[in-house]
Parts: C-alpha cells; sequence; structure tokens
C-alpha cells in the first residue's frame, strides 16, 4: 500500500499549498478593485453602497468572508471575469489546452534533443561537435526567451514567411471540447516556432545536465565492472551510465516547473498565443481582479499536480528512496 | 585560494576570459558616462523631434548621420537609448545582487552556524522558494503591484520593486553556498579558537567564517548578476518593469517589438544586440571565475 | 604453456600535448593454469593499472603504449574490442575492490548477474536465473532466490562483494583477477571473503591474480609473489621464498613494516618517504632516495630485472627479513 500512503501524504501538503494560495488570493480580491464598482458604477449613492456592501456580506469580518471565498472557491466559482461577463475559472479553463499543448510541445523537442546531445557530448569530450555544443550552449543560456521568440518571429515569420508567427491557426475539436493544434496542419505549423522558441531555454542547461551526470556516471566503478564483465558499449552506455543520470535530470526537471510556466507567459506574450499566460498579462493590463486570482490559483494547482508526479516518478526510478510513509 | 597576481596570469592567458571582460569593461564603461558622451540626452524632450522618428541605421538609405543606429517611433536615437538603458539595466542587476548578497549570506551564516531547527526551516523555505521559480514570483508581485497602484506612482517607485523583488526572491543561492562553506570551516581550529577567547557568535560568524567563504560567493555573484538582468528584462519586456519613460533594456525591446512588423527591426535589434553581449560577458567571465577557483571542477579538461 | 603471459607491459597517460607519462614502464609476469599469484606494492605503484590493462580497460586519456598479453595464444592487445569482450567476464573476471560502489545502484542484483550470462552464451532468462542463483548458493548467500530480485543498497558490504564474486564466477572463468577484494570490508569479514576466494580457486582450478597490499594475505593465498614499485616490478619468485628471505631492500622494508615484525614496544618501522608520484620519477633506480643501500650507480642508472629481481645490491638470500 506504498502508492496510496504516499498519495495521500502528498495529498496533505498540496491542500496546505492551496490554503495558502487561497489566502493570497482572497486577500487580493479583498485589497484591489472594488466589486461594487464594477456592478453599479458610478450613479448610486454613497448611502445606498453602503447598504449593497452591507447586503453583499464586504462588511463582515475577515474571518467569515474568507470562509465564503473559499466555499465558492471550492466550487470552482471564483467569481466573474470583470472583462469576459462569465466565470473567471471557465474563461482561464478555455485557455489551458493552447498552453498545455505549447508546454508538451516544447517539452518533447527538449527532451529528443537534449538527451542525445547530452549523452554524445559525454562520450566524445573533445570532438569538434562537442565543443560546437557547449560553445552554443552558453550562448544559448545568455539570450533570454522572449528574445529567442522575437529573432524566430522575426526571421522565420517576418523575413522569409515560412512560418506563421502567430496564434494557434486552425484547431480541432476534440469530444470532450479540448481544441487541438496537433490534428492539423495548420496547428502544428503555428505550433512550431512557438515551441521551439520554449525549449531553446531549457535546451542548453539539460545538455549541460546531461553530459555532466552521464560524464560522471561513467567515471564510477559500476561501469568499471560492467565493462569487465564483457557488456556490449551499447549496454554499458545506456543500461549501467544513462539510468543513473535519471535521477538528477527528473530532480531538476522538478525544479524547472515554475520556471517554465513564467516562460509561457513570455513565450505566449510574443506569439500571441492564445493561452493562459496571454491571457493573464490582459487581465493585469484590465486589472480584472477575478481572472488575476483565478489564474494564480489554477498556477498554483498545476505546480502543486506536477510536483507530485515529479516526486512519484523519482521514487520510482530510485530503489533507494521508499516511497515516504511507507515501511523500509 | 587563490593570490590575486595568479588569478590575473590566469586571465591574461585566457582569450576568452579577456574578450568577456573588454566587452563588460566597455559595456560599463559607456552605461556610467552615457550623459557625456551620448549623441542625445533621449530623455529630454527639448532635444527630440518626432520629426526625425523611425530613421534606419545611417549606412543604410534613408538614415542620417547624426543618428548612427537609427531612431525609434519618437525620434529618440537608438544608440543614446541603449546607452541610457544599459546603465538602468546594470543598476538593477548588481543593485538586486547586492540585496540577495546580505540577505543570502546573513541567512547562510545563520543556518550554517547555528543548525538545528533554524537550519531545517531556513532550508526548506529556500528549497520552496527556488522551486517557485523567481520570474514567477516576480511577474505575480509586480503584476499586482501594477494592478493595485497609479500608473505614475508605479513609474516611479519601479526601479526600487525590481530590485528588492528579484533579491529578495534569488536569496536562497548565496544562502546554500555561505552556509555550506561555513559548515566546512565551522569545525575548524581558528574557529575553536575564537570562541574559546569568548568572541561572541556574530562576530566569529563575520569576523572570522566568512572571509573563508568569500571565494564562491565571488564567483556566483558574477552569475547572479547575469541572472539578475536577465529577469528584469524579461519583466520590463512583459510591461512589468521599468516604464517607458525610463527604459531599461527590456523596455527598449518591448517598445521596439511591434515596429519589427513595419520593418523598423533596428528598434529592437540593438538592445537586444547589447543585452546578449552583457548576459553573455557575464556568464562567461563567471564561468571563467569558476575554473580558476575551484580545481576541483576543471576534471577532464586536462 | 602459461595460460597468461604479459610481457614489456607499458601504459602511458598524456601530459600536456606532446608528452606522455608511463604509470607502466615494462611489467612482464605469467601465470600457469590454476596457479595463484599475488601482486603487492604501496598504493600508486601500477598495480591496478595492470589489472585493468590486461583487460584492455584502461580508462581513456590512458592506453598501453607497449608489450603484448598473450592469452590462451591469443594477443589480448591485437583483438578486436568485440573479441575481446567474448573475454572479458567470460574466461578472465574481475573482483574490484569496493563493493559498495562495483555493483549499479538502479540494477537489481538479478538483473546485473543475468545480463553478464547473456553476453557470454545463447540462454534463455529462466536458465540465466536459475543457474545466477545456483552461483549465489555457491558463494554462500543466505535465501539466494529472494535476493535476486533485490538492489545493492539492501544488502550488507559483505554480502555485495560474495555477489560481486558470485557474477565474476558465473561463466566459470579460467582467471580471477581481484583488485584488494576486501580492503574495503570490515576486518571480521575480511578473512571470510579471503578464505572463499581461495577455496573456490582451489576447487574449481581458476587462477587468481590478487592484488593486495596485504603481505599477511598474499602468504596464505598466493604460491607465487610479485613485488611493485612506481610502475615496475622490483622482485618476483615464490611466495614463501620471499616472505622468508626478501632481496629487494624494498620487499625488505615492506616486511619490516609488517605488526608482526616488530618487537613488542618498540616503534613499528616504517620506510623512510613516500612513492614518487609517476610524472615525478627521480633518475636511476626509483627507489634509490629511500633505499638505505643506494649507491652512486643506483643514482644513474636503473637495474634490469634479473633472476626475479632488480636491484644492484641485493641482499643476501639468507638474510631474515625481520630486524
Amino acid at each position: 500500500m506504498h502508492i496510496i500512503a504516499f498519495l495521500l501524504r502528498r495529498a496533505v501538503q498540496a491542500v496546505i499549498v492551496m490554503f495558502v494560495i487561497s489566502l493570497i488570493g482572497f486577500s487580493i480580491q479583498d485589497n484591489l478593485g472594488d466589486p461594487l464598482r464594477e456592478l453599479v458604477g458610478q450613479s448610486v449613492s454613497e448611502a445606498e453602497r453602503d447598504l449593497m456592501r452591507e447586503d453583499m456580506g464586504l462588511n463582515d469580518p475577515f474571518l467569515s468572508q474568507y470562509a465564503r471565498f473559499l466555499g465558492h472557491a471550492v466550487q470552482g466559482d471564483l467569481g466573474n471575469s470583470y472583462f469576459f461577463k462569465r466565470p473567471a475559472i471557465a474563461v482561464i479553463m478555455d485557455k489551458f489546452p493552447a498552453t498545455f499543448e505549447l508546454v508538451l510541445g516544447s517539452v518533447l523537442i527538449f527532451l529528443t534533443v537534449s538527451i542525445p546531445a547530452g549523452i554524445y557530448c559525454a562520450i566524445h569530450r573533445n570532438s569538434w561537435l562537442t565543443r560546437f555544443i557547449m560553445s552554443a550552449s552558453i550562448l544559448g543560456i545568455s539570450v533570454p526567451v522572449f528574445l529567442t521568440a522575437i529573432f524566430m518571429v522575426w526571421i522565420f515569420g517576418v523575413e522569409l514567411g515560412w512560418l506563421p508567427a502567430y496564434g494557434r491557426g486552425a484547431t480541432y475539436e476534440l469530444p470532450w471540447g479540448w481544441d487541438t493544434g496537433f490534428l492539423t496542419l495548420d496547428g502544428l505549423k503555428h505550433l512550431i516556432l512557438p515551441c521551439v522558441t520554449l525549449s531553446s531555454i531549457m535546451l542548453p542547461l539539460f545538455i549541460r545536465l546531461i553530459r555532466a551526470e552521464m560524464m560522471e556516471a561513467m567515471g564510477t566503478d559500476y561501469v568499471r565492472f560492467a565493462r569487465a564483465k564483457g557488456l556490449s558499449t551499447t549496454r554499458v552506455r545506456y543500461v549501467h551510465a544513462f539510468r543513473n543520470t535519471l535521477l538528477p535530470v527528473v530532480t531538476v526537471g522538478g525544479l524547472m516547473i515554475g520556471t517554465l510556466i513564467a516562460y509561457t507567459i513570455l513565450t505566449e506574450t510574443v506569439f500571441q498565443w492564445p493561452g493562459m499566460g496571454f491571457l493573464f498579462l490582459e487581465a493585469v493590463n484590465r486589472v480584472d481582479t477575478p481572472l488575476i486570482i483565478a489564474y494564480i490559483i489554477v498556477v498554483g494547482l498545476i505546480f502543486v499536480i506536477v510536483n507530485t508526479m515529479v516526486d512519484f516518478i523519482y521514487t520510482l526510478i530510485n530503489p533507494m528512496v521508499k516511497l515516504p510513509g511507507a515501511k523500509a | 585560494m587563490i593570490t590575486w597576481s595568479a588569478l590575473l596570469k590566469r586571465f591574461i592567458s585566457d582569450p576568452v576570459a579577456i574578450i568577456a571582460g573588454f566587452v563588460l569593461l566597455l559595456l560599463i564603461l559607456m552605461a556610467a558616462f552615457a550623459p557625456l558622451i551620448a549623441p542625445q540626452n533621449p530623455y529630454d524632450l527639448m532635444q527630440i523631434d518626432v520629426m526625425d522618428s523611425d530613421m534606419p541605421p545611417s549606412w543604410k538609405p534613408g538614415g542620417d548621420p547624426r543618428f548612427w543606429l537609427g531612431t525609434d517611433s519618437q525620434g529618440r536615437g537608438v544608440l543614446s537609448t541603449i546607452m541610457y538603458g544599459t546603465g538602468i539595466s546594470l543598476l538593477i542587476g548588481i543593485g538586486a545582487v547586492i540585496v540577495q548578497g546580505v540577505l543570502g549570506i546573513t541567512l547562510g551564516l545563520i543556518a550554517g552556524y547555528k543548525g538545528g531547527w533554524i537550519d531545517s526551516f531556513l532550508m526548506r523555505l529556500a528549497d520552496i522558494q527556488m522551486s517557485l521559480s523567481t520570474l514567477m514570483i516576480a511577474i505575480i508581485v509586480l503584476a499586482l503591484f501594477q494592478a493595485a497602484f497609479d500608473p505614475s506612482v508605479y513609474a516611479e517607485y519601479a526601479i526600487f520593486m525590481l530590485i528588492f523583488i528579484i533579491g529578495i526572491a534569488e536569496w536562497p543561492k548565496f544562502a546554500r553556498t555561505v552556509r555550506a562553506s561555513v559548515l566546512g570551516e565551522k569545525n575548524k581550529e581558528y574557529v575553536d579558537a575564537a570562541r574559546v577567547i569568548g568572541l561572541p557568535a556574530r562576530k566569529v560568524m563575520w569576523g572570522h567564517i566568512l572571509p573563508n567563504a568569500m571565494t564562491p560567493v565571488l564567483v556566483i555573484s558574477t552569475i547572479q548578476v547575469a541572472e539578475a538582468i536577465m529577469t528584469e528584462a524579461a519583466l520590463s519586456f512583459l510591461g512589468l518593469g521599468m516604464p517607458v519613460n525610463k527604459p531599461s533594456l527590456g523596455s527598449l525591446i518591448r517598445s521596439g517589438f511591434e515596429y519589427i512588423f513595419s520593418g523598423s527591426w533596428w528598434i529592437t535589434f540593438y538592445p537586444a544586440l547589447v543585452l546578449i553581449a552583457l548576459i553573455l560577458a557575464l556568464n562567461l567571465l563567471g564561468d571563467w571565475l569558476r575554473d580558476v577557483m575551484n580545481p576541483k571542477l576543471r576534471r577532464g579538461d586536462e | 604453456m602459461a595460460l597468461l603471459e604479459v610481457t614489456d607491459l607499458h601504459v602511458a597517460f598524456p601530459r600536456g600535448k606532446h608528452h606522455e607519462v608511463e604509470a607502466l614502464r615494462g611489467v612482464s609476469l605469467s601465470l600457469k593454469k590454476g596457479e595463484r599469484l599475488g601482486i603487492v606494492g604501496e598504493s600508486g605503484a601500477g598495480k591496478s593499472m595492470l589489472a585493468f590493462a590486461i583487460l584492455n580497460l584502461i580508462a581513456e586519456p590512458g592506453r598501453v603504449s607497449q608489450g603484448a598479453i598473450r592469452f590462451d595464444g591469443q594477443n589480448l592487445l591485437e583483438m578486436s574490442e568485440h573479441d575481446i569482450r567474448g573475454i572479458r567476464g567470460n574466461r578472465i573476471s574481475m573482483i574490484f575492490q569496493d563493493p559498495m560502489v562495483t555493483l549499479n545502484p538502479v540494477l537489481t542484483i538479478g538483473t546485473q548477474m543475468v545480463e553478464t550470462l547473456k553476453a557470454h552464451r545463447k540462454i534463455s532468462t529462466h536458465e540465466a536465473r536459475r543457474l545466477s542463483i545456483e552461483k549465489l548458493k555457491l558463494v554462500a548467500i543466505p535465501s539466494a532466490e529472494s535476493r535476486l530480485d533485490a538492489y545493492p543498497h539492501e544488502l550488507s558490504g559483505g554480502l555485495r562483494q560474495r555477489v560481486v564474486i558470485a557474477i565474476a564466477l558465473l561463466t566459470d572463468p579460467e582467471i580471477i583477477i581481484a583488485d584488494e577484494p576486501t580492503t574495503a570490508l570490515d576486518v571480521t569479514i575480511q578473512a571470510e571473503i579471503m578464505a572463499l576466494i581461495l577455496q573456490l580457486c582451489r576447487d574449481r582450478d581458476m587462477a587468481l591474480i590478487l592484488i593486495t597490499h596485504d603481505l599477511g594475505v598474499v602468504a596464505e593465498v598466493t604460491e607465487r609473489l610479485m613485488i611493485m614499485y612506481a610502475g615496475l616490478c622490483v622482485e618476483e619468485g615464490p611466495t614463501q621464498r620471499i616472505i622468508n628471505a626478501p632481496t629487494h631492500p624494498y620487499s625488505n622494508g615492506l616486511l619490516k613494516a609488517l605488526p608482526q615484525n616488530s618487537e613488542r614496544g618498540q616503534d613499528l618501522y616504517q620506510i623512510p618517504g613516500s612513492m614518487p608520484p609517476i610524472t615525478a620519477l627521480p633518475s636511476g633506480c626509483a627507489y634509490h632516495p629511500r633505499c638505505e643501500f643506494a649507491t652512486e650507480r643506483c643514482h644513474v642508472s636503473a637495474p634490469d630485472l634479473v633472476n626475479g629481481i632488480a636491484c644492484f645490491h641485493p641482499l643476501k638470500a639468507d638474510a631474515k627479513a625481520p630486524a
């Protein structure tokens, strides 16, 4: 029953984190923007306003107001967006597929590139290609993601005109209401530049990490012993050495989730990608408080879920860590 | 540790380090003396003329010799705005790292020296903060700050907000480094000796342990300045950082971005180039410093 | 005919762009079927280097620069990587020093055993597991069946070394090279493991190359002995003869340094100085700076290994080691 114990423990932690985020969300709502102004405009007198405040419970003590906020929040009700006049959660969730597909595409790209590249650089330490990749990676680390995005738009979108540089293009609606860009040619074309951009910032970091870890593993006694057993080079490299680089890669991957979410905001801004990050910045400019809160809470939730998944994968691939809470 | 003369010797024998150092020095000097050497003061309304707007670099058809790198949509010379903007980027980068350093070194010393629950608490906090990512924290805090305050108030305090947010969000990096050094130094004889003669904990930490932990601090400081400048640029690009009337390199790129589509690439391109050069020079110097200061990490190069 | 014959083996490492330093400077040895050879010397003498060189496992950028390694009539240095893999872990097996780091932490014991068999035999996984359990029982691992699915960290150091030995035995090799197989273990377990290795070699007529710096162990286990210093063999011969009457001053020093050869109440003997690194070898005989018998000649030229001794001033055969 290791897995259930682990999930329970993580669920408790998740509840605590979400509680803190909801407190932040509530204090934002409490201090930012006046719901009354949004509802009634300027024409209502001060006395009438006070009355309405009383009616709406805006003069209640902090705790009871917070309890009410929380009660609504767990039912998925974070109020209506001022701008869209629709439930804020629904507005955010409409944009979720766009962001998810952007992240998915870039994760696929950087995994398929960084793993072979990192392994290659670890094995062929002094080849010219390794030198080139390592030099390029320090350049890659030094170019902010929004500049990569701008250069992509400028070169491939404007100057060469090869690829579309904004929006998602044509999408296909899956039966459960999910708009996907992966199933149409136009959608795929639109995915290329944003996905390459978002992966470009993670790529140098992971190539360097995989190379360093792989080089360390190649020098260990157990890899030497594997060779002394007469195993094939392929088996020594990929089963014995590479398996051991997965642990640090997963750990660092887990630490990068927050950064990745931040980078989606930048990428979506440049490519006018209709995702959650782009929506969030619009909400900030419009002081659309319910939408800002909804974004923070949804991102917090994603963060907690993905972190739990990363921890879970880590315990699966590391035989030395028993799932916390399980008997050793 | 390594002596200054040995450091200088290593520096002179490494062409990459020399070029990076030269570029960095050039950019710092350019920024520091911007008011004296810039062709115009782009924020003095008397000196700019809308008639000069959208000019390409001087060697292109339609260029003007007064504006070597062209002008933006308001007729400000791109070269002059870069000179001023680099200064603001550097100021925020260095300022933020000073805040990080003071906060991180203090907390790292306390965590390493006191140990126990203080140590566990601070390190757990550091873990959480690191995984949240500085950029994400900064985006949310600045977004709320901007939503809550009047744009003019925001513009006035933006520079301090950036320095403090990036400074506070990144303390764990210094704290961990210092803590690790403290744990290494703590049980050495000279620390015992200082304690035996009755020096208070505060004096032992600052006067005796810290000087021995300065090497790694110096190394990460360089890389951290690069990171801080990059974070600031990203925030300004999103419109959450420096306002348009007091732009950093990031805000310059933001204001030029929309003109790329109409063909005025130079408004974005040159500030972007300077930003990359600045970050790259700092990263290269940081890598070089780490290699020189910590020979253990240079395995496999020989 | 010797089963394994190493002649004039040199191993070199690059130093700077155009220079090389030698970690082995011309070592020869021969090993008959079922024979047990001990190689003794201080750390850095090149003992492990020799062991790895035999299997062509010198870590880059090092390389075997000269010499021959004949095993069963074939020169291993001229074989392709593919062919030599058929010998490594199959006909010549190795036991490493530290069992805590020899086994891959993320693979089960079973995986690490089965893959070895599969690399050398056309065999089903089921059959490979059966053979693995058999070998685990042979090295006296309790409840062998259940250990196959265990990870290395679930076993103690002593048990892990038994697993390593079981892996070395899987293919019934003709030679086992054991590189300080007990130094990393608890003192109480050292004797057990050594006895196990000795018994297995005797029972199965396996040849053994035992690398160690423990002369006591060598005396119990091996028939012939080789003393190495700074990348060279300085003395070679029957174990009992060398232990009783060393002729090289270095062998004599090593024996004198054994605690049991010091008198009670006296300080332990220590050879003065330390072995030079391969990057800074002295002129002439590499041992001369530490040698009490060194003369002008030793500073200038290096003695060759003649009749099992490389010294200009060998001790008299009847001189007793203990002072």
